[in-house]
């Protein structure tokens, strides 16, 4: 109980950078999915393949080897190319990985959600006179949002949790800082369990912020 | 005119929805379309604002041509009010938003000027006091009700009705009706695709029987309903009259 105790600070600044790089790869992946989630549905046929493209080589490869790619592959192809950064720092390369692959999954997301509104709404914007982007705008996206949010609290939760992934790059988050504290203490038990504990925490803090968030939004 | 439609046709894929509509109508006009369903009016209607991309012919209104690709389909649409068979009121938006929305956003009016017009209509349609309410709080005729002051809002020359009381409880039939028979007093040139012989027999100026993607025959109600001339008018009336 005392170890549990006396480890508690260490592992808790682990928590707040575990925090820390799900709450910006969350918020640059809803800008990334919105993006490509309106690229999915775009009259254009080349914009739809791109963003399909994009789609199912971030959902149809493991995470791990995309922060790989980033981390230790990028480097490698700007070294060739000549440039003069040749390191990207972990938590540069850990948000870039997490953010384009976030990205992925909220397109979709978005992309159903738009898709979910009644083909009845958009006829009635555009017979007022509006172009598709005002009807988007005013008419679809206000609604849509309103539907998307419990399936993107579950993606906020599913990235959070995979940031454990991160130890493996060096970054001393919430899993790493568990690694250390074993190292030195070898007590996996009491450790992972208090580590795993404070995941939860984490996340059913998140689950109860998107019902929250839910109720507030549905005036209508 | 303020519609002209010449030669129009509408396939979807192999289907020939329309096969070669004529017909003009006046301003201040009252049309009233019948016949059975799969007839193609919905889609001749829709076709009148382009809802539905015509396949071949040419619709003006107004004197603009639709069809031409340099016409401007939204600057159209503002002329031309349309009214659904389910409403279609945008459901996160109050009743007085669903009004304004387009005047300020397309328009660009202010929104004070905006507002008042929206209660000036909303008088009209008899739901003044309904202004700050959402759409689901409201019966179907009052919604319906509201549609008509969110299309009349853009003071459109033309007013399209699909079907406008299919979707109603019968009780509600006479309120949305009373509002489009006002309209067309005032002078609105109204093209209405209706199931409601009453109305098309009081408010029509003409009526027109559409069967498979053609119009078989038009004229003053009174004939139409009185002594049609086309066996297939008189076997449609016949079975709903």
């Amino acid at each position: 109980m005392e170890l549990i105790w006396n480890s508690l600070p260490y592992l808790l600044l682990g928590a707040v950078e575990t925090l820390k790089i799900t709450v910006f790869a969350v918020s640059l992946g809803t800008v990334l999915g919105l993006i490509v989630g309106l690229g999915r549905i775009s009259d254009q046929k080349i914009i739809r393949l791109l963003a399909a493209c994009y789609v199912d080589f971030l959902r149809g490869t493991p995470l791990l080897v995309q922060v790989f790619i980033v981390y230790f592959g990028f480097p490698q192809l700007l070294e060739q190319l000549g440039s003069p950064i040749t390191h990207i720092p972990p938590f540069m390369a850990a948000l870039i990985a997490f953010s384009l692959n976030s990205g992925a999954y909220v397109a979709e997301i978005f992309r159903a959600g738009i898709q979910s509104i009644h083909r009845g709404q958009m006829e009635a914007a555009r017979s007022l006179g509006m172009t598709k982007a005002q009807a988007m705008r005013y008419v679809i996206l206000p609604q849509a949002f309103r539907r998307v949010i419990p399936p993107l609290g579950n993606e906020f939760i599913a990235l959070l949790k995979d940031t454990s992934l991160l130890s493996v790059i060096g970054i001393v988050e919430l899993t790493r800082r568990g690694q250390i504290i074993i190292a030195s203490t070898f007590r996996p038990f009491e450790i992972w369990f208090t580590v795993a504990f404070i995941y939860l925490l984490l996340t059913f803090s998140i689950s109860r912020l998107v019902a929250f968030l839910e109720r507030r939004l549905d005036i209508k | 005119m303020m519609v002209r439609v010449r030669g129009l046709k509408k396939r979807f894929g192999r289907l020939e929805v329309l096969r070669g509509i004529d017909c003009d109508i006046a301003p201040g006009e009252v049309v009233v379309i019948i016949g059975p369903s799969g007839s193609g009016k919905s889609t001749f209607l829709r076709c009148l604002n382009l809802l539905e991309e015509p396949t071949e012919g040419s619709i003006f209104i107004d004197g603009v041509d639709l069809t031409d690709p340099s016409t401007n389909i939204n600057q159209v649409r503002q002329k031309v009010g349309m009214v659904f068979q389910s409403f279609n009121l945008f459901p996160h938006k109050t009743v007085l938003e669903n009004i304004t929305l387009a005047p300020v956003v397309v328009k660009k009016i202010n929104k004070t000027e905006a507002e008042a017009r929206a209660y000036e209509l909303l008088k009209k349609v008899g739901l003044e006091d309904k202004a700050g309410v959402y759409p689901d709080q409201l019966s179907g005729g009052q919604q319906q009700r509201v549609a008509i002051a969110r299309a009349l809002a853009m003071q459109p020359k033309v007013m399209l009705f699909d079907e406008p009381t299919s979707a109603l409880d019968p009780e509600m039939v006479g309120e949305v009706l009373g509002v489009m028979r006002d309209l067309a007093k005032e002078g609105m040139t109204m093209v209405v695709v209706t199931h409601e012989m009453g109305f098309a027999r009081e408010v029509g100026h003409r009526v027109m029987f559409m069967d498979e993607g053609k119009i078989i025959e038009e004229g003053p109600p009174g004939k139409i309903f009185n002594c049609p001339e086309n066996p297939r008018t008189k076997a449609f009336l016949s079975k709903i009259l």
